[in-house]
């Protein structure tokens, strides 16, 4: 998933050799010891050294060892996310830091509910378009739905977009969960 | 030995356990249990600082003089937040440190206790880790771990946060083993066949340079011996940073001095020209590489470094080799051994002919004078008339520092104890405290300016009271002498608040505190003073009266490369050099 958006803009003070590097977007996973605070410090790395965070999912993983895996999709140059990575590493309740797109053969989820104002032809208009996307209606009113969609990111973005003119109320995502194709674990 | 007892007799076991003889603290209220256990002992020496900061940088002196942990304990709330200056400077310049700090009980965190404060909250940013301990269950296992920490990998700070009623409680106390820390295990060996490769590139090159940093000191003193022999077997030029000073010895054939901002004319020369650099336990920090898209710009670059997230930080490298330098340093020596590497000797001869050209600028030279002390005749003097000394420097933040560490000239590792990354004004007097009270018989000088001296003045009276025979060097030109330097370059020579106004007569004041003071204004009695001061069994406070106008030179405006140095017998007016957008940096 490496949206084409511009290249990182470049100050003669911050990139070497003149090389211009585009934004890329990536999942990082990231196993963690379940103790206070191990959020916190995940969370103030990315503020404190300048890094974004487009989504962020914590949950505990394994009870018995109390382990909690945070998934985090984050956008920068190549070479910033690798820092990420590392900088990652470097926190001592860490025990590995995964970059899922590096790796390639990934599926990334997220659930969304989706609240959406109508009646009449707008309410049978958005339960064709929930059905096209197989989307849950998870309450009902005479005027309203709540829609439960999961999928991958830019299925909620359509989703959603779609809703929007219909009578679209509110949206709550969960941010996304991710994990490698094939037989091999993180 | 596995025994009951209370939190805070687990606090001062552990610190026997973990072999330390030196504590430097201030009690409390949140801290009385732990001191009531170290009133019940002997082998933990508590030195009573007179403000947490200055227990802070006395730990790190202590540590980085000799490479054990520094160890400090502070009280709850301002106690903590007082600290958080030196925990900031430890871990910019990697130093080990455990801080015990106390905290409220643990009922009461999270209501605004008298004296709370969220200690690891403000410290998570400044600590290489931090704890909290709800549990006396936990505690032995946290103090432990809490060592293995700060010393293992890339060192730095770690932060205990004790509740009171935890040092109270009574719990089972385990004795330190080799714990197998779950997550921190940091890599020592650097992977072989990058070994090699690196071996293979260094036999190849015609304009290599050593670019070494405080890594190769906190590495312990086997890997600087491993250096020089490195050094030895190729022939190449070495140049180090401030943190690295004394790795190489100063006087060694190979060296260079220092490099960057304020560095030597040949050390930045031969960085920007060479087609091959490696570096060693250095993190092209901005003090170093000046503009990066003009750094080093027609080489190849080794890093080596403990630390993986300092390799392509700031400059993206052709061979990096995650590993201690020590380890890494002992594989390349041995390669290097064994394979019998031809060097280019034509190539290397050229190289060094080009470098004594650098060298013949005599980039750290200045204008003598016969009627006031020029601040680098003094640091000379010092140098001259203490060499032969057991001697250990820390300085304070600023243009002396910078004197220091170009005039000054370390021959071996752990004795120049400087604040590099952080620059915290006030380190130098609590650094010679705390390395005074490792290396009781050392001659420990803080060289100083008038400024910096003023912020942790207060620690006078531990070094007094503790019976430290510290020499502060005190290089008084009147004004924070860097700050008025950047003023001149940059703002006009409009030097807002950079005079330093209403300052004490630093004679009477030692004198205040039962100390010598001494005062020289005179070029030519300055040998004397400075033998005066160094025979004195006593703590001095030296106040050299230096020009009040000279500037640190060479330097590399903020802005430019390494080849863009201004040196001292420059015409052109400095601050016309700087662009806007080198105005911007700091």
């Amino acid at each position: 998933m490496n949206a084409q958006t511009p290249p990182a803009k470049l100050s003669p003070y911050s990139s070497s050799n003149g090389q211009v590097s585009r934004i890329e977007t990536h999942t990082l996973s990231v196993l963690v010891d379940n103790e206070p605070g191990v959020l916190a410090r995940v969370v103030g790395l990315f503020s404190g050294r300048g890094y974004n965070i487009e989504s962020l999912t914590v949950a505990e993983v394994a009870h018995a060892q109390q382990l909690s895996r945070i998934t985090i999709v984050t956008t920068g140059t190549p070479e910033t996310i690798e820092q990420i990575s590392h900088q990652l590493e470097r926190i001592v309740p860490v025990h590995r830091v995964t970059d899922l797109t590096l790796l390639g053969a990934t599926v990334e989820r997220e659930l969304a509910m989706i609240k959406v104002r109508g009646k009449a032809e707008s309410r049978t208009e958005a339960l064709r378009l929930a059905e096209a996307f197989r989307a849950r209606v998870i309450d009902a009113t005479t005027e309203s739905f709540i829609f439960e969609l999961t999928g991958a990111p830019k299925k909620i973005d359509d989703f959603v977009e779609l809703m929007r003119p219909i009578g679209l109320v509110e949206v709550s995502r969960t941010g996304v969960a991710a994990i490698t194709r094939g037989p091999v674990g993180m | 030995m596995s025994k009951m007892m209370t939190g805070a007799e687990m606090v001062v076991q552990a610190l026997q356990d973990q072999g330390v003889t030196t504590l430097f603290g201030y009690p409390g209220g949140a801290v009385l249990p732990i001191y009531d256990a170290l009133f019940h002992q002997k082998k933990v020496h508590h030195i009573l600082v007179r403000h947490e900061q200055g227990a802070a940088h006395a730990a790190e002196g202590y540590a980085r003089s000799s490479g054990k942990v520094g160890c400090l304990l502070v009280t709850s709330g301002p106690g903590a937040t007082n600290a958080i200056t030196g925990l900031t400077d430890a871990l910019m310049d990697s130093i080990p440190l455990v801080c015990i700090t106390g905290q409220v009980p643990t009922h009461l965190i999270g209501s605004d206790a008298f004296q709370e404060a969220d200690t690891v909250g403000l410290t998570r940013h400044c600590t290489k880790h931090n704890y909290l301990v709800r549990k006396i269950e936990d505690l032995s296992r946290i103090l432990h771990e809490a060592f293995y920490i700060a010393r293992s990998g890339r060192p730095g700070p770690v932060v205990v946060d004790i509740p009171k009623d935890v040092q109270f409680a009574t719990g089972l106390y385990t004795p330190p083993k080799n714990v197998h820390h779950k997550t921190y295990q940091p890599q020592l060996k650097g992977e072989i066949a990058k070994i090699k490769q690196a071996v293979a590139m260094m036999a190849k090159a015609k304009k290599p340079i050593f670019y070494t940093g405080g890594g190769v000191i906190n590495a312990g003193p086997a890997a600087s011996t491993l250096l020089r022999e490195l050094v030895a077997l190729t022939g190449f030029p070495i140049t180090s940073t401030l943190m690295g000073l004394g790795a190489y010895p100063g006087s060694g054939k190979n060296w260079l001095g220092m490099l960057g901002m304020h560095g030597s004319y040949e050390a930045n020369n031969a960085m920007h020209d060479c087609d091959l650099m490696v570096c060693i336990g250095a993190r092209f920090d901005d003090r170093i590489t000046g503009r990066l898209d003009a750094f080093a710009p027609h080489s190849q670059k080794i890093h080596i470094d403990i630390d993986a997230s300092s390799i392509n930080k700031n400059v993206a490298v052709d061979l990096p080799i995650v590993g201690d330098c020590a380890h890494v340093l002992e594989d390349m020596v041995r390669l290097w051994r064994a394979e019998a590497h031809p060097v280019d000797k034509k190539a290397l001869q050229a190289w060094w002919a080009q470098i004594d050209q650098w060298r013949a600028r005599k980039s750290f030279g200045y204008k003598k004078s016969d009627t006031t002390i020029k601040p680098q005749y003094a640091v000379e003097r010092l140098y001259e008339l203490t060499k032969k000394r057991n001697t250990y420097i820390t300085t304070e933040v600023g243009q002396h520092q910078m004197w220091a560490a170009q005039h000054y000239r370390f021959e071996e590792p752990n004795r120049w104890m400087t604040s590099g990354g952080l620059g915290t004004m006030g380190y130098g007097l609590p650094a010679a405290i705390g390395t005074q009270l490792a290396h009781p018989d050392a001659l420990v000088i803080d060289i100083a300016g008038e400024a910096s001296i003023l912020m942790c003045i207060q620690e006078l009276s531990t070094a007094v009271q503790f019976h430290c025979p510290v020499k502060i060097f005190i290089l008084n030109n009147e004004y924070m002498g860097m700050v008025r330097q950047w003023q001149e370059l940059l703002h006009g020579g409009r030097y807002s608040s950079s005079y330093s106004e209403a300052l004490p007569d630093f004679v009477k004041l030692a004198e205040a505190y039962g100390m010598k003071g001494i005062r020289c204004s005179d070029p030519s009695q300055l040998d004397e003073a400075i033998l005066e001061m160094i025979d004195s069994p006593q703590a001095v406070i030296f106040d050299c009266v230096v020009d009040k106008a000279e500037n640190c030179l060479p330097m590399i405006p903020s802005g430019k490369a390494h080849n863009e140095m201004i040196l001292p017998d420059a015409d052109e007016d400095i601050g016309s050099v700087i662009d806007d957008k080198g105005k911007m940096l700091v």
